[in-house]
């Protein structure tokens, strides 16, 4: 009995910062200006834009998922397999960045890409210059931002494998390919799949790094939440509440799927 | 050997980080100076800090301020403090719309503001404002009745506000980088500049031009013409740098971007520091704006807030004050007080034919939901 005294606390900090917001957000989305309506609602979810703009970002989330399961799999993998002290230091030179302040890191971009490159390089337009070149810069700060949030939990998982796995899958006449493709990814799945999740829920509601990167002439579903809620007019906070049920549920689908997949729940819950 | 390394590297990360903070204060002091020093002296005048002579009592308490970014004189907050005893909290944000946040929300007590025209408007029609007591501020004598002229559209008689700072939107160029004629916001369609125009992050702004551009009203309520104005701006689209507001300055100086929607302003100071700038109200006409000093209903200092307006509206802290932020003053006083290179450039001081075609923005109720959802396009068409 005398345990439960422990849980307040904690139940006390769900009550406050998840439950009373989500009630909040519910409130401002079907009640405008003191009156209860569903029409500020329905407007926003038939509108278009609202759409367009949520595919980009899925598209830019997976986007993003992927090119860092791409890049940060080999790194974890070399990682996994190096002495422990050498591997210790090498992720630490990979989570120092972190230690810098997100949106100080995103400026830094922003200074890399506007002045940096062109003036290193003489060129005389910008990535962001060019038609079609805001996407891929901010994929690009995306991936940077995101890459040690996959790293992390594949190289958990894989420094925790059992290597006699491994000798074992050698020894009865697999090839490397082989002995990776059916012993070392399989095992390091719980790993893969805290990683996605790590890195895709961030990035499908990030605003930051659009904003700043894209000159602010570039929109992710983030950015037009924060304009709704910026717009200035009462109408606009039942605008961004709606916008951000929609982003809620996609949240908690796509989280579902990935804990289906996740089942022993390892490899996560390290940062 | 781990933790060796680990703490070299500590130790090599807050030597950098020391280095780095050291060099931002060293620029820090470079940058004053250069601000102080081009600033000149009015002539003739006698060492008081005021024009006028003006005592004031100690008032005490904290006055919180809220305006745009780089618009006040820093050192004239020290001066206030130091005559009133006053302790000035200065808060600063980016745009009109967002300052309407900050007063709306309950728990935030502002006690000066500095809106723009029509958020004046609009406030007043909310009953947000505080009717000024003009017996607290006798420096508003100095005020260009010129300029009161104008404001009275959006605060009849100025009950409520007291003009602070004004200017025009237009359009500044490189004159390195652009070789057509600047004389219509056409300009800002042409597909030799593509990557290299800057838009202003803002809807009244953005929009209103694009307006003029297409012959139609900038105060319209017509969704047809607001739709035509944002399919405009949707096929600027590739075209654009970016919306800028602040940052847009450091690009059109340091010549990565060829031209600029802004404010006559921030022109002024851009081309201070790039002579192949150069700045030009196009000639289907522009937005002549006015960002006003205002006390919200809320405010709790009242006898500071009436103090600070006075104190701005002196002849010698105004014209300070304009020449550090190089935005036009309405102050006759000051105005008498700045030099040929202020009151002779007509980026500061535009002529009378340039006023003539521009217009002052209105509160536009709830249409300003048409103009968002417009906005909200555009925002998301690149």
């Amino acid at each position: 009995m005398k345990r439960k005294f422990f849980a307040y606390p904690y139940i006390v900090w769900m009550i406050l910062f998840i439950a009373v917001p989500m009630l909040f957000i519910f409130y401002y989305a079907f009640n405008v200006d003191g009156t209860w309506t569903t029409e500020r609602f329905l407007s926003t979810i038939s509108d278009k834009d609202t759409w367009s703009v949520l595919w980009r970002s899925i598209v830019m989330a997976f986007e993003t998922t992927a090119i860092c399961l791409l890049l940060g799999y080999p790194i974890a993998y070399i990682l996994s397999n190096m002495k422990k002290s050498v591997a210790g230091f090498i992720s630490i030179l990979f989570f120092v960045p972190m230690w810098m302040n997100f949106v100080l890191r995103t400026y830094a971009w922003s200074a890399i890409i506007e002045y940096a490159i062109p003036d290193l390089f003489h060129v005389e337009n910008t990535l962001t210059d060019l038609p079609g070149g805001k996407t891929i810069a901010v994929l690009l700060v995306m991936v940077y931002d995101f890459l040690p949030f996959m790293i992390m939990p594949l190289y958990n998982t894989l420094s925790k494998m059992d290597k006699s796995l491994i000798e074992a899958s050698r020894d009865l006449g697999a090839d490397g390919l082989t002995t990776f493709l059916r012993v070392v990814l399989p095992l390091s799945v719980p790993g893969i799949v805290s990683g996605i999740t790590m890195v895709f829920v961030p990035s499908i509601t990030a605003f930051t790094v659009p904003e700043l990167i894209g000159n602010g002439d570039y929109s992710l579903y983030g950015n037009k939440i924060e304009q709704a809620f910026k717009s200035g007019n009462i109408s606009g906070y039942s605008v961004g509440s709606t916008l951000s049920i929609v982003l809620l549920i996609l949240v908690i689908i796509s989280t579902v799927i990935m804990n289906r997949f996740d089942k022993d729940k390892e490899g996560g819950s390290i940062l | 050997m781990k933790k060796w390394l680990c703490l070299l590297l500590a130790a090599v990360m807050l030597l950098g980080l020391a280095a780095c903070e050291k060099k931002g204060r060293d620029s820090d002091k470079e940058n004053n100076a250069e601000t102080v020093e081009p600033a000149p002296e009015p002539s003739g005048d006698d060492d008081g800090i005021f024009a006028d002579g003006d005592q004031y009592s100690f008032i005490g308490g904290e006055l919180n301020v809220l305006n745009w970014g780089e618009y006040i004189d820093p050192e004239l907050i020290e001066i206030f403090e130091k005559e009133t005893g006053v302790t000035v909290n200065y808060i600063e944000m980016t745009s009109n719309e967002e300052m309407l946040i900050k007063m709306r929300s309950s728990d935030s007590s502002y006690d000066l503001c500095f809106p723009s025209d029509y958020i004046i408007e609009q406030m007043i029609r909310e009953d947000m404002l505080q009717p000024l007591d003009y017996s607290k501020i006798p420096n508003v004598k100095n005020i260009d009745p010129k300029m009161t002229e104008i404001t009275n559209v959006f605060d009849p008689g100025n009950k409520y506000s007291v003009p602070y700072m004004w200017g025009t939107v237009g359009i500044l160029y490189n004159t390195k980088k652009v070789d057509d004629p600047v004389t219509s916001w056409g300009i800002l369609w042409n597909e030799k500049y593509a990557g290299k125009i800057w838009m202003y992050d803002s809807v009244r702004d953005t929009i209103g031009i694009t307006l003029k551009y297409l012959g139609y009203d900038l105060n319209t309520r017509s969704e047809a013409e607001v739709a035509a104005a944002r399919d405009k701006l949707i096929e600027q689209a590739p075209l654009r740098k970016g919306f800028g507001t602040d940052n847009m300055k450091t690009s059109m100086v340091n010549g990565k971007a060829a031209i600029a929607v802004i404010y006559s302003g921030d022109a002024f100071a851009c081309i201070e520091e790039n002579p192949d700038l150069a700045y030009v109200v196009p000639e289907e006409g522009s937005n002549v704006w006015f960002d006003n000093v205002i006390i919200p209903k809320s405010a709790q200092n009242i006898e500071a807030a009436h103090a600070f307006i006075n104190f701005l509206n002196d002849g010698k802290i105004a014209a300070r004050n304009t020449e550090y932020i190089c935005y036009s003053t309405p102050n006759k006083a000051a105005m008498d007080r700045l030099d040929a290179y202020f009151t002779e450039n007509e980026t500061y001081n535009p002529p009378a034919e340039v006023l003539a075609r521009c217009e002052v923005f209105h509160d536009l109720g709830d249409f300003v939901e048409v103009f968002n959802a417009a906005w909200s396009k555009i925002k998301s068409s690149n």
